[in-house]
């Protein structure tokens, strides 16, 4: 077999590993790498304004198809870019590969010009990551990289490739499987657990299906669906997991946790089994561990051994993919078979119980004359464009009033950063998710604070000639910190209100894109029509209730009966 | 509870980092560690000595497991189990304690391995119960410098077939 050089292994991997784009930022330490991606001509490239719009660029395709993402990166500055966006993919257990240029590995530990030690900077927010030194060990890293981003609990990897590497030459050896010996994840639940985890489920009186990520990631809705149907148990989900259920399913009780709906809550206070699917029972959703769950009896499913017994004690540990676990506890439905009116008779006070609190206190907002409420715009977005939309969103209480009030009735159609929460996510995100569906309807949910985090990339979108529309719900405030300050720190607005702020309009313009604003809630559907409607990027900027909160809250560290309420 | 994790990792460059990295990034807490070659020269050795409840303990060795580059994880001190400890420890040694610390050296099986007018420098080996004591015997006679190997552990075999 003939040579090659790195640069050449680096962009014939992309192709065998069947990578379509790659979104990133050149620089000398990279400019080999850019140098054969132009030659080849066979992978797309978008240019972006900033690497860490790269890197989350990369995470929103991933999120969107599935796939793994890809981004590049110059060494020094562009590497610790990507950063932020890499932590991000982190926490939310999204499969990426980053490569980063490197100085020449003769210059490595010299302080040498742009050169940082990304890999050691990476060390905690990435699944693996490696420094090649050595080219004749590049495709098989290339090779090991994909592979353990998508497996198991799938998450970032990088890959540091100094400058020398990239043009070195060696055999290019592409295996189309490989086995390491350190990495096995454990895929295959175990039969037994699912036996048990069945025995508790036919007891139980109060259950309730708790949903998080993982059921995307492993593509279970399907299965998950069936289950709740199956046996009449109702279904919360975290941030994470909203698509992974029907948001208009009767047993959809909507997200829990500190934003989440009343009777989610309510339910989870007083269920006496929790089937925990792909979600990790973090702080946001548990409230004070000592109040979580007081009644309940826990089965837990996750393919990361980790998440199990981390913060709350488990009854029925299930590790393995979330979607087949699903299957596998489906079936023993089916073998036990019981009918599902015998489910639904079981579960019948529960139900009425849940409903009666979803009508005590359901979702909801007050009106004010002559005021754009947030909650109003997201409900409108959401009947013009229900089921047809990818929505992303920035963070803050554009995130949770989006979360609340737009019903995701398919998954991989919220693309939100949970785990991190990282302001800046959502536009990026869009342009990738945008990417890969040339023709779908995306739509940016931001915040007037968070889209100027990555508002550069307005050119990347314009370059691509990507069609993402932009929802800004400016309140003129970092909104949801302004809220914790209204309510625990005496209203000190202390750094949360902008003294200057774009015209958003004129942003748009400036970029050749659409700006379109409304000032009062009698112009929101008709700017919403307008901007949906019209070709190209479109930014539709509401002027929207100054100190609106967003309701139910569950305060830090209080337990999760502790609502304020609208 | 005292834990000893015995952990076979790949022989990479950044394994060791990492594992550092994970104990560090999580609050969990490293005794000892100690790190060497083992027969196949593709593993590496780790004897880590930690503490926890058994939660913690249960995360560290799931989170350990965790890492791409851990090949196996085993709790020696959930069973049968022979630790040992090495310190060179280098005493005070003038000519009214001379005596006293060979006759010590003797009772605790210790080597003497360097010696010089004022010094003695000792070698002993045992478990970290032992090291104490004779460290705590040591002192007052005015132990100039110490350097500790950590524990290294093993599983003792079943007696019976
Ligand atoms: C990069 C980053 N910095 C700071 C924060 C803390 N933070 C969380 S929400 C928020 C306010 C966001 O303001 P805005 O984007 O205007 O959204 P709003 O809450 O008003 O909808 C801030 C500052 C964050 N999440 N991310």
């Amino acid at each position: 077999m003939a040579k090659m050089t790195g640069k050449e292994m680096v962009v014939e991997a992309l192709k065998r590993e069947g990578v379509d784009v790659v979104f990133g930022f050149p620089g000398g330490a990279i400019i080999d790498v850019y140098d054969q991606l132009e030659k080849d001509g066979s992978i797309k490239h978008v240019l972006v304004r900033h690497a860490q719009g790269a890197a989350h660029a990369a995470d929103g395709y991933a999120r969107a198809t599935g796939k793994v993402g890809v981004c590049i990166a110059t060494s020094g500055p562009g590497a610790t870019n990507t950063v932020t966006g890499i932590a991000t993919a982190y926490m939310d257990s999204i499969p990426m590969v980053i490569f980063t240029g490197q100085v020449p590995t003769g210059l490595i530990g010299n302080d040498a010009f742009q050169e940082v030690d990304i890999v050691g900077i990476t060390r905690p927010c990435t699944k693996h990551n490696y420094l090649v030194k050595d080219v004749k060990d590049l495709s098989r890293t290339i090779k090991e990289a994909f592979y353990i981003a998508r497996s198991g609990r799938p998450g970032p990897v990088l890959i540091d490739l100094p400058k020398d590497v990239q043009n070195a030459k060696a055999e290019f050896e592409y295996p189309d499987k490989i086995k390491l010996r350190s990495y096995n994840p454990v895929i295959e639940p175990h039969g037994k657990q699912i036996e048990r985890a069945y025995r508790v489920l036919e007891r139980a009186k109060r259950p309730v299906i708790y949903a998080g990520g993982g059921v995307i990631i492993s593509d279970a809705h399907n299965e998950l669906r069936e289950l709740a149907e199956r046996t009449c148990t109702p279904v919360t989900m975290t941030l994470m997991g909203l698509g992974g259920f029907p948001g208009t399913h009767e047993l959809n009780l909507g997200m829990l946790g500190m934003h989440g709906t009343y009777c989610a809550n309510m339910a989870m206070a007083n269920t006496d089994l929790i089937i925990a699917v792909g979600a990790r029972f973090d702080d946001r959703v548990t409230g004070k561990i000592e109040a979580f769950a007081p009644f309940a009896k826990i089965i837990h499913i996750d393919i990361d051994p980790t998440s199990i017994q981390k913060n709350v004690k488990v009854d029925v540990p299930i590790v393995g993919d979330c979607k087949k676990a699903l299957r596998k506890l489906v079936n023993a439905v089916k073998v036990a078979g019981r009918p599902e009116e015998a489910w639904c008779d079981q579960h019948q006070s529960w139900l009425e119980q849940i409903r009666a609190w979803e009508e005590r206190h359901p979702l909801g907002y007050k009106e004010e004359p002559g005021v754009i409420k947030p909650q109003y715009v997201i409900e409108k977005l959401y009947e013009m464009t229900k089921g047809r939309a990818i929505i992303t969103t920035e963070v803050g209480q554009n995130q949770m009033w989006t979360a609340q009030f737009y019903k995701f009735d398919k998954p991989r159609t919220f693309l939100t950063s949970g785990g991190l929460g990282t302001m800046g996510y959502g536009f990026p995100a869009a342009i990738g998710a945008q990417m890969a569906f040339p023709d779908k309807l995306v739509v940016d949910v931001a915040g007037d604070g968070s889209i100027q985090m990555n508002i550069q990339e307005m050119a990347t979108a314009m370059d691509q000639k990507l069609p993402v529309k932009i929802v800004i719900l400016n309140n003129r405030f970092l909104g949801m910190v302004r809220q914790w300050q209204e309510l625990f720190y005496e209203k000190r607005y202390a750094a949360t209100k902008f003294e200057t702020t774009p015209d958003f309009v004129k942003v748009a313009e400036s970029y050749g894109a659409t700006g379109f604003r409304a000032q009062k809630p009698e112009e929101v559907e008709a700017v919403l029509k307008k901007g949906l409607e019209t070709d190209g990027l479109v930014i539709m900027e509401f002027a929207i209730a100054r100190e609106e909160g967003v309701f139910p809250m569950v305060p830090a560290g209080k337990a999760t009966t502790e609502m304020l309420l609208v | 509870m005292k834990h000893t994790l015995s952990v076979l990792v790949e022989n990479t460059p950044g394994a060791l980092s990492r594992i550092t990295g994970l104990f560090s990034g999580r609050g969990f807490n490293i005794e000892s560690l100690s790190v060497a070659a083992t027969l196949d020269p593709t593993l590496s050795h780790l004897t880590l000595v930690t503490s926890g409840d058994d939660f913690i303990i249960e995360q560290i060795i799931k989170q350990l497991n965790r890492l791409v580059d851990v090949y196996k994880v085993v709790d020696v001190s959930e069973g049968d189990f022979v630790e040992r400890e090495m310190a060179l420890i280098k005493v005070r040694a003038e000519a009214e304690t001379r005596a006293e610390i060979l006759r010590m050296c003797d009772i605790f099986r210790c080597k003497v391995v360097d010696v010089s007018p004022k010094t003695y420098t000792i070698e002993i080996t045992g478990p970290e119960s032992k090291l104490k004591a004779v460290i705590e015997l040591l002192k007052p006679l005015g132990i100039k410098e110490i350097t500790r190997t950590g524990t290294i552990a093993i599983i003792r075999e079943k007696k019976t077939a």
